[in-house]
């Protein structure tokens, strides 16, 4: 008989949780649970603190961070769309300095597990980010946020393009803490989303995150005109979901021994359980926080009552669960 | 103040004019709210496709009760969202998270002040002009809408005001016009030291100059669309002007809503100034 925990959850009401092992390990990295927040959905972790232990996720994945502050694009920056939403924010933050100094500082302090997401406008830009963070004891993990613009190669997004992204992960790679993995962060607007995920590990990615938002447009149908001011947005949000499953699927199926983390359109256990079975070893909310501050808390929970339900020991053994030989039983 | 999330249920929803008035259960918010904060409301259910909150200004809140705090709030069926909010009815569950934002400053010294409403934007201020009062300060209303239905609170502004000035658009109450037609000459007649308005931004910037012009001090609560409400969507941003004379793309609803009407850059909303902290350096730059 499964052994049950009480806990409180984030809104006050007591929940049993089956024993299940959750932790996960992630290219040399241990977590204790393997939910963690997205990119961008999350600031620095000082706002979602209010809500729930931000010490008990697996890492607070943080706002990309850029070299310069940056004042990101003019409004309107996002739109509501069917199970999701469309942004345009620019990546506006701080600057590398003031984010260690200050966010980064805090997080620690905080004695949270910190994933940094990086983002450049160039290869070297990356690679000076990646500098900055080598000598941070505050720092589980570097996400590297390739899709971004690429201003020496006519703003072609890096992710798009198997050499440029490559060029960004080595570079990253060869300036970071040897103990600390670089997960490269996959764009979805590609033909072949194996070809680039290769060209990252060749190029010693130590990971995989997938996936980042889905270029849209909205358009105003008062103003007859595109609803952001950017014109061009991110998709995100439970619309996303199946091609964020597709992908992981596919990435693991070529690539067995790589770690994913995995996020799109996460919004309860049983989502983050379905990219689990499809070959993530961890995964990320993060459109979802925008409509329940307390989601990253509740899915863990509700993924460990279903991974105890289909009676896994860890969560370990449910990774890639979903790729077992037709003949394999569940 | 911490704002909590809670799953609250609904007391009452009742029509005021063209808008509805919705009370909720909502304890851990309600004893923390002070006027000009506001509360974000998931709409659509669990499982709905709408996943952004709405934001709305808090119009009142009952710290104790049978039921424990409630909180009140003023809306207009403005699209899909307040459509279900709308259909929400008592014993209903509504997931609120409250209190959010920066309130209106109060002053320390008894003085003259005029708030100043559009449309269901009047909300906030009839809590703010009770605390006024209970400070010693004179307190004058100016409401305006387009219509007389879009008018809310012209009675209860009443009760705890010296005046109140009414403007409609097609002139179907008070004067025909906008608020700032009769704006100026209330001041003027008043010497008013502070005016609080919360309305459409249109209006807000106009009320801003108005109280520059004849040297009185303006706080005014913004209306941007937001996605969460609680900081980490970076949604809400407009330039407004620092203590160190910068200019900064501000979250309105971390840094605001209410805002110092001289610090907004209103006629510079819905971009970002070339001499923004970190506003890209030139064509092609990043």
């Amino acid at each position: 008989m499964t052994r049950l925990t009480r806990v409180i959850t984030p809104e006050s009401s007591e929940i049993a949780l089956p024993d299940v092992d959750m932790s996960t390990r992630l290219a040399g990295v241990t977590l204790p649970n393997p939910v963690m927040t997205a990119s961008g959905c999350a600031g620095y972790g000082r706002e979602l603190d209010q809500f729930f232990d931000i010490t008990a996720l697996g890492a607070v994945v943080t706002k990309s961070i850029m070299l310069q502050p940056r004042s990101g694009r003019p409004t309107p920056r996002m739109a509501e769309t069917p199970s999701g939403m469309l942004n345009s924010i620019g990546l506006q933050g701080p600057g590398i300095e003031e984010f260690v100094s200050r966010d980064l500082r805090w997080l620690e302090e905080r004695g949270a597990r910190v994933i940094v997401s990086i983002a450049g406008g160039s290869a070297d830009e990356y690679v000076r980010l990646a500098q900055r963070l080598r000598h941070s004891s505050a720092v589980t993990a570097i996400e590297v946020n390739i899709s971004c613009p690429n201003v020496e190669d006519r703003g072609l997004v890096f992710a798009c393009d198997p050499v440029a992204s490559s060029t960004v992960v080595e570079g990253v790679r060869r300036n970071s803490a040897p103990g600390v993995p670089v997960f490269a962060k996959l764009s979805p607007d590609v033909t072949d989303i194996v070809a680039i995920a290769k060209a990252c590990v060749d190029a010693g990615a130590d990971g995989l995150s997938m996936i980042n938002t889905l270029l849209g447009v909205v358009i105003d149908s008062d103003t007859m005109r595109p609803h952001l001011g950017g014109v061009t947005g991110g998709l995100s949000g439970p619309a996303i979901r199946p091609v964020a499953v597709r992908a992981v699927w596919q990435v693991h199926q070529a690539l067995p021994d790589v770690p994913v983390i995995g996020m799109g359109g996460i919004r309860t256990g049983a989502d983050a359980f379905e990219f689990i079975l499809a070959g993530a070893s961890a995964v990320e909310v993060g459109t979802t926080v925008f409509n329940d501050p307390s989601a990253p808390m509740r899915v863990s929970y509700e993924l460990q009552q279903l991974l105890g339900a289909r009676d896994f020991a860890s969560l370990g053994d449910a990774v890639g669960f979903a790729h077992r030989p037709d003949d394999e039983p569940a | 103040m911490t704002p909590v999330q809670v799953r609250g249920e609904v007391l009452s929803i009742r029509r005021v004019g063209q808008y509805h008035q919705l009370t909720i259960v909502a304890p851990g918010v309600a004893e923390q709210v002070r006027p000009g904060h506001f509360v974000a409301i998931a709409v659509g259910g669990e499982t709905g496709a709408q996943l952004l909150r709405r934001a709305f200004s808090v119009y009142r809140t009952q710290d104790r009760g049978v039921y424990g705090g409630t909180v009140d709030i003023v809306f207009a069926e403005h699209g899909a969202g307040t459509r279900w909010l709308s259909h929400v009815r008592q014993h209903d569950t509504v997931d609120v998270v409250g209190p959010l934002g920066k309130p209106f400053a109060l002053p320390k010294e008894p003085v003259t002040c005029t708030m100043v409403g559009g449309g269901y934007g009047s909300a906030p201020l009839f809590t703010l002009a009770e605390q006024l009062r209970e400070r010693g300060c004179r307190v004058d209303f100016v409401l305006g809408a387009a219509t007389e239905g879009r008018l809310f609170g012209v009675l209860e502004a009443k009760r705890m005001s010296q005046s109140v000035a009414v403007t409609t658009e097609d002139g179907s109450l008070g004067d025909k016009g906008r608020v700032t037609d009769v704006l100026p000459g209330l001041l003027e007649r008043t010497g008013a030291d502070v005016v609080y308005a919360c309305g459409p931004m249109g209006m807000l910037a106009a009320v801003a100059d108005v109280a520059a012009r004849l040297g009185a001090h303006s706080q005014c609560a913004v209306e941007e669309a937001m996605a969460c409400g609680i900081g980490v969507c970076m949604t809400c941003v407009l330039p407004v002007v620092g203590d160190d004379g910068v200019t900064r793309m501000v979250r309105s609803c971390i840094d605001g809503p209410v805002f110092r009407g001289d610090r907004v850059r209103w006629n510079d909303v819905g971009t970002v100034p070339a001499d923004t902290w970190g506003a890209p350096v030139s064509e092609g730059g990043h």
